[in-house]
């Protein structure tokens, strides 16, 4: 597999020695469902037979998602072995087990998260396509015994957290005075107006399609980067991830004009909707 | 606010235009309806009467005097609001449809308490009556959020038809900025208007009399009820007494039949 090498060519002239980057390189998942150390060898040299060219160094990630067996006991060193004389180079390990996760710091194998189940997963998007990631994928999408799985390296730390999100909340009627909506794990969408003395929450955004005259509490679970959307702020209160303005602060050059209400820092900041 | 006024008047002018109707009053314990229709003496058994079987149907429908197919199902003025239950009501209301009326006026009380929603909870359509006033309009806001949430038409996904009737109107005062004009109201309520009756001396002479104004064809008000009768029977008919011009011709008018 090709790998970005910093060279003396380089026209980076720079005083670092190195720099971290992220990149999307696609990997190849073998998932194992059962060990049995002759079987494996076995079916493995089959395998590189019948593709030899594949089985030159290639990085491949062990799964155990599916593993059928005591994961606690598995000879992880033998399984590396039998791979590295297949001329497969285990990377990294997915699983949630903990005595495996064990094993494979002895080993020096990076540790992956055990799978979430998603609908449908789709393939990331890349963000800086290189001519090294292309070549590899495909060089890869030939005679695969598994599935490739898209690996994202990211180095620097994430902030990002998956949140399970429910599909969003859509109302076609107006909220009447009295009446609350909550939209719980998603956005809320009101196609209509939102009368004074209601009130609308959503965990995610607030769009109004009218005018929003009561209160709107956006991202009450604590999402910062919460919105809310109006035709027509005349709102009691707006509010996102318990940061809050009430009707005197809000009467201004934003009065009764559409809006878009984020949280920057500490206060909530209120930008026209062109 | 001219809920009972307005039951009186649109009960009679359906009637009048030939439809055979029931007009009920919820107002347990502040009975009204008998009164502005005229009926006050002629009531023997009431509406709590029928739910509890005390009284036939028959017995407690008082026939109005003015309108052919018009009767009165008057409320108790010696019970509370708890005598009505769901069951006794629609149970009531069965058989007046069984009986062959077109329509069955419902006479809320205020509020939004046991009473109201007993009015309020078979209904298929609703007539919100508001003042064009702040505090009014927010109220008629709350009550049309309980119609769409907690009546039937609502428990079986349904919707029950809104319209609001703006009362007391006085299009010079909405001038002067001292009233909120039929514009704001709409836009607050965001619901379609069914119509618009001035402010006349002439609805609570009527009142008084125990004549419903819509029998006053002459006055602006007795006009502006016609008009939502109409349209409650799906007649196109144009809004009137909205502008200040218009208000001005009729006083006129007036002065000149007074």
């Amino acid at each position: 597999m090709p790998r970005l090498k910093p060279t003396a060519s380089d026209n980076q002239v720079t005083t670092a020695t190195f720099r971290l980057k992220g990149g999307l390189f696609p990997l190849t998942l073998l998932e194992i469902s059962r060990f049995d150390a002759v079987d494996f060898e076995q079916q493995l040299r089959d395998k590189a037979a019948a593709a030899p060219g594949f089985f030159k160094q290639t990085p491949v990630v062990l799964s155990f998602d599916d593993f059928v067996g005591d994961l606690d006991t598995l000879p992880l060193a033998d399984i590396l072995a039998i791979c590295r004389s297949q001329g497969l180079l285990p990377v990294a390990l997915r699983s949630g087990v903990e005595s495996l996760a064990q094993q494979a710091q002895v080993l020096s194998l990076a540790i992956m998260p055990a799978t979430r189940v998603k609908p449908a997963p789709e393939p990331l998007v890349e963000t800086e396509p290189s001519a090294a990631t292309k070549a590899s994928t495909a060089e890869i999408s030939q005679d695969e015994p598994a599935a490739p799985a898209s690996v994202q390296l990211e180095l620097s730390p994430s902030s990002h957290i998956e949140i399970n999100r429910n599909p969003s909340k859509i109302i076609t009627t107006p909220i009447r005075s009295g009446q609350q909506v909550y939209a719980p794990g998603g956005d809320l969408i009101i196609m209509a107006a939102v009368s004074a003395g209601a009130e609308v929450l959503a965990d995610g955004n607030i769009h109004v399609y009218g005018a929003l005259r009561g209160r709107a509490l956006a991202g009450v679970k604590g999402d910062l980067s919460a919105r809310i959307f109006c035709q027509s702020l005349e709102a009691e209160l707006v509010s996102i991830a318990g940061t809050f303005k009430v009707d005197e602060d809000l009467r201004n050059e934003h009065w009764k004009t559409a809006v878009q209400i984020g949280r920057d820092e500490q206060s909530l900041c209120i930008t026209p909707l062109v | 606010m001219g809920k009972t006024t307005t039951s009186a008047a649109i009960s009679s002018g359906i009637a009048m235009r030939g439809h055979k109707t029931a007009v009920i009053d919820f107002d347990i314990g502040l009975r009204n309806l008998d009164i502005i229709m005229n009926c006050e003496r002629r009531v023997v058994y009431d509406f709590v009467n029928v739910i509890n079987g005390e009284a036939k149907l028959r017995q407690a429908l008082i026939k109005d005097k003015r309108a052919e197919n018009l009767y009165i199902l008057p409320a108790s003025q010696t019970r509370d609001k708890d005598a009505l239950t769901i069951d006794g009501v629609e149970r009531v209301l069965k058989e007046l449809a069984d009986d062959g009326f077109e329509y069955i006026i419902c006479d809320s009380p205020a509020g939004i308490e046991h009473g109201a929603f007993m009015a309020m909870y078979f209904a298929d359509m609703a007539i919100v009556v508001a003042n064009p006033e702040v505090s009014s309009v927010r109220d008629s806001d709350r009550i049309l959020g309980i119609l769409q949430s907690k009546s039937r038409r609502a428990e079986q996904g349904e919707r029950v038809e809104e319209c609001l009737l703006l009362t007391r109107y006085n299009p010079e005062r909405v001038e002067k900025g001292e009233m909120l004009g039929v514009k704001d109201v709409e836009e607050i309520l965001a619901t379609k208007l069914l119509g618009v009756i001035p402010e006349s001396e002439t609805v609570l002479k009527a009142s008084n009399q125990g004549i419903p104004v819509i029998h006053d064809t002459e006055s602006p008000a007795g006009q502006a009820y016609s008009d939502a009768v109409a349209r409650i029977l799906g007649e196109e008919v144009e809004h009137r007494f909205m502008s200040v011009e218009q208000k001005g011709l009729f006083q006129r008018l007036f002065r000149r039949s007074a």
